[in-house]
């Protein structure tokens, strides 16, 4: 039986109709277009379909859509602000941090929870910030200096540079 | 045509331009195949044999059929006209298991194809599926290549009760003379474990038929579209003309899309028979149980040399786990690691051995380097093998055997012809870089400490660019078509369909470069056989060597016509092409090439013989592969206590030939060194005895993750191939070959002194502390 569940996504709030069982990536993705999260474990390890409820990076695999009720939910989609790349977004393309894409989406919510808790991380605490984000194509090194790049940009905005 | 080197000073080529694939992959845009939303489209779930060997006594579809919104269930009978998973290997007496696409009355491997169920979503495909009764007779199993060749193995096809797929020999120059003179002997038996591709995106297809064009539409996850709509049509009984494959956004291949899976055609089938869109979407757990392997192999050698250190002589004998069947190039692969089994190495004399055996697994392919990989390890261990033996140091007895400067192009005894190269030229660069005497002396420091500190080297060649038609399967030529628009904006098609290597980036280089526009004013189209000229695909390292090289030709062959239309324009006989203008060189007038565009497509006045509008299309046949090579160095330390190995520096110094674009040869060696890193240290395919594959999901396989990654330094030697006029050679699978035995080596070198002189990956804490409690007793 479909259950009725309200939530907050990008910005906008969304009324739907889900069964119990749907998961949020799928959700996302089926019900609303929002194909930018990818699927690519469906057991929570690989963080292809990471997004952001109510501020923590998720991995919507692992979340039904009806424990998203009431929340706010960001996806990749919902990154750019008027346009403009957020400085992860940004970071990535700057430093090459991505070859496939397909784990990119992800990745950059893994590195925007990452600097929102810690804005100076060291290359140690990338590494572990972005543990639970698979990518088979980089090697990481560039998503390293993506994230620092990222958060170079992100302090000087900050001070109002 | 004959090839040139590019001397002009190219102001794209040879820059870290960003790529311009990446706006649509940063903001979630992109399209991979799951992103496809057809009116009416269906979706499919897979039922899969849980049995690595099994006769199907029956197969009960009723309760399925029953649940609601379920459409469809089939079964053997229903797809027996569709032909069976093909094999393009050429191998003289391969035995080839007729692969159909679903089980007929036998599985003989877990994830083995049996039935599909087709439902309004995917969640009730899955339901369906679920509810699929399949009565199995299990069966005896073997999963070793080594115990399936053991007398009294369970036949992995009752027609071969041997489980030999094939035998391969091939010998070059006069070993038995070397080793019979030899004034020692090296042995050894290294395994080179299976390994998951695992790309990010498993594979996905979404089959559209249209019956009232009789036409059928293949989006896929694939690395080579033309050739999988070649095969496909093959197999669905459709013509080629009336087939379209697509290859949309590809979430990583590493050769593991380099395929025809039987998926792709049973699509097809559903579509057919439904009249409508059907999509299925891999499962992790499929993508580790049904998707290809890689490696996969049990190598014996045997170095003979001189006690100054010359190698005088190789023997391999190969044994190949195959899997149950053979996908398009699985028995080719070992063929490669004989092709390479010398190295950079001046010795000739080779002796090798190969047999396929069959096993109750999911197949072994092409998987980054496919082949390659296992030879380079195998002499690059067997080199530092024969160098602790005789107390040399790695790097002295490789120099001492490299193939030398002047000796290019170089015949091998294997039979290929190196193009170019000067291989002490990465190692001195990388001994540099480290500081590698230095080094040495800190080692002797700390063993002293009792520290177990290591220093490895592996010096690697590989052959890319695959690669002169009469070496490949289906072809090794590569083409492009440009396109110069009426209003000057230019488009490119390239049959080398990319999945992540950047190619709409450094094929967009080269044009802007060679047509005197703006990057921005060009745009690089590919994976679509309705919109891109026959091409054959990305993998072996040939996306920038072959698929680049038939761009450049297509741009001067389009220069050309160019130049014609500037002569009538310019009412001159002698008109240069410069800086995308055609400039008359006595009087300087020039005109840009956006009007030169415009007035041959107009077309109010033809220069003679010459046809209106600007495109151009060229194939390009490489005379010969490419040959990159490089020096890894690798310092390590052991845990005595866990057995943990933690990588102190990696130094990588690659010569892929001229660079195009920095930032990304530099992503592709950092990719390609991770994946290495991953076979050396962590990962591994694990079969149980009854064939259960132990390592079926992220859970139990150690892909790496940025926390296992030490920091790579990175340098490259510049050494152009004079097989094409970029002078490129290729970079996509580099650093896999490279890393594997340089951190293996530098681990053995830290356990040398417990008296270890070889280790078998994965270099994992537990399999390390086992070795040096071992060796302690």
């Amino acid at each position: 039986m479909k259950q009725k569940v309200t939530l907050t996504i990008n910005g906008k709030s969304v009324t739907e109709e889900v069964e119990p069982r749907t998961l949020l990536i799928h959700f996302l993705r089926e019900n609303l277009n929002l194909t930018g999260a990818h699927i690519g474990c469906e057991t929570s390890l690989c963080g292809a379909c990471t997004v952001e409820v109510d501020g923590k990076a998720v991995k919507s695999c692992a979340m039904f859509t009806v424990q998203a009720a009431g929340k706010s939910v960001t996806t990749i989609e919902g990154l750019a602000e008027n346009g403009k790349y957020h400085p992860v977004q940004n970071a990535f393309w700057e430093e090459h941090g991505l070859q496939c894409g397909y784990c990119t989406p992800g990745m950059i919510i893994a590195v925007k929870q990452l600097l929102d808790r810690n804005p100076n991380p060291t290359d140690e605490e990338i590494r572990h910030g972005i543990e639970g984000n698979l990518c088979r194509c980089t090697g990481y090194q560039h998503i390293v200096n993506a994230a620092r790049t990222a958060a170079k940009q992100m302090q000087a905005v900050g001070k109002g540079a | 045509m004959a090839t040139t080197t590019i001397t002009k000073t190219n102001p794209l080529v040879g820059q870290r331009i960003k790529r311009r694939e990446d706006p649509r992959l940063i903001t979630g845009t992109a399209t991979y195949v799951d992103d496809l939303k057809l009116p009416g489209m269906y979706h499919a779930c897979i039922v899969r044999s849980p049995h690595a060997a099994a006769k199907i006594n029956g197969i009960d579809t009723k309760a399925a059929l029953a649940i609601p919104g379920v459409v469809a269930v089939y079964t053997y009978p229903d797809i027996a006209a569709v032909g069976p998973v093909p094999c393009g290997a050429a191998l003289p007496g391969l035995r080839t298991p007729n692969h159909t696409i679903l089980a007929k009355d036998r599985v003989y491997y877990v994830g083995h194809p049996v039935a599909v169920a087709v439902a309004s979503d995917r969640y009730i495909a899955r339901d369906a599926a679920d509810a699929v009764e399949v009565d199995y007779h299990p069966l005896p199993a073997v999963a070793d290549p080594e115990k399936a060749l053991a007398k009294g193995a369970p036949p992995v096809h009752p027609e071969w009760p041997d489980n030999v797929a094939f035998t391969y020999q091939q010998k070059g120059g006069d070993p038995d003379k070397a080793f019979k003179e030899a004034e020692v002997v090296v042995k050894q038996r290294i395994v080179q474990q299976r390994l998951i591709p695992a790309a990010m995106e498993g594979r996905a297809v979404v089959a559209d038929w249209k019956v009232g064009d009789g036409a059928l539409t293949v989006w896929t996850s694939t690395q080579i579209p033309h050739l999988l709509r070649t095969l496909l049509s093959g197999m669905l009984g459709i013509g080629e003309h009336k087939l379209r494959v697509v290859a949309p956004e590809v979430g990583g291949g590493f050769g593991s899309k380099l395929n025809v899976y039987a998926e792709e055609a049973l699509m097809g089938f559903v579509s057919m028979k439904l009249g409508r869109p059907v999509k299925w979407i891999e499962s992790r757990r499929e993508n580790f149980t049904c998707t290809i392997h890689g490696r996969g192999q049990v190598d014996y050698y045997e170095i003979a040399a001189k006690k100054t250190g010359e190698i005088t002589g190789i023997r391999l004998k190969i044994v190949q786990d195959l899997g149950s069947y053979h996908q398009l190039l699985g028995p080719v692969i070992p063929t490669l690691t004989v092709l390479m089994m010398q190295g950079l190495y001046r010795c000739n004399n080779i002796d090798a051995d190969v047999v396929g055996a069959f096993t109750n697994c999911v197949p072994t392919d092409a998987y980054r380097g496919a082949g390659r990989p296992e030879a380079t390890h195998g002499i690059e261990r067997m080199i530092d093998i024969l160098a602790a033996e005789l107390k040399m140091d790695p790097a002295e007895i490789r120099l001492k055997n490299f193939i030398r400067n002047d000796e290019f192009p170089y015949g091998t005894g294997t039979g290929l012809s190196y193009d170019s190269g000067n291989y002490a030229a990465p190692l001195d660069q990388a001994m540099q870089t480290i500081g590698y005497k230095k080094l040495r002396a800190e080692q002797t420091e700390a063993r002293k400490q009792g520290k177990l500190m290591g220093i490895g080297m592996a010096t690697y060649g590989e052959i890319c660019a695959f690669g002169p038609s009469a070496a490949t399967p289906a072809g090794g030529w590569e083409s492009a078509t440009v396109r110069i628009e009426p209003s000057g904006k230019v488009t490119v098609m390239t049959g080398a369909s990319p999945h992540g290597q950047g190619e709409e980036t450094t094929f967009a280089q080269i044009a802007a470069d060679e047509l005197g526009v703006g990057i921005d004013d060009v745009v690089v189209l590919h994976g679509d056989t309705s919109i891109v000229q026959y091409g054959i695909g990305t993998f072996g390292s040939r996306g920038t060597a072959v698929g680049g090289t038939a761009l450049y030709y297509a741009l001067q062959k389009l220069k050309d016509k160019i130049k014609i239309y500037g002569k009538m324009l310019l009412k001159s006989e002698e008109v240069s092409f410069e800086s995308g203008h055609c400039v008359c060189q006595k009087t300087g007038a020039k005109i840009p090439v956006a009007q030169i565009a415009g007035a041959s497509y107009r077309a109010l006045q033809l220069p003679p013989d010459t046809e209106p509008g600007l495109s151009v299309t060229h194939f390009w046949e490489p005379s010969n592969f490419c040959f990159p090579f490089g020096a890894h160095i690798v310092v390590s330390e052991v845990d005595k206590e866990t057995g943990d190995v933690e990588i102190k520096r990696y130094v990588a110094v690659d010569d892929c030939g001229k660079v195009l674009n920095p930032l990304i040869v530099d992503g592709q060696i950092h990719g390609g060194i991770a994946q290495g890193m991953g076979q050396a240290l962590w990962e591994q395919a694990v079969y149980d005895e009854s064939g259960q594959l132990l390592t079926g999901e992220f859970m139990d396989y150690a892909f790496p993750k940025a926390s296992m990654m030490p920091w790579l330094e990175t340098g490259h030697t510049v050494t152009p191939s004079p097989v094409n006029p970029l002078g490129v050679k290729g970079v996509g699978e580099a650093g896999t070959i490279g890393s594997t035995p340089a951190v293996v080596n530098s681990v053995v070198d830290a356990l040398s002194p417990l008296g270890i002189r070889h280790l078998d990956m994965p270099l994992t804490p537990e399999n390390l502390w086992k070795r040096m409690k071992g060796a302690a007793q």
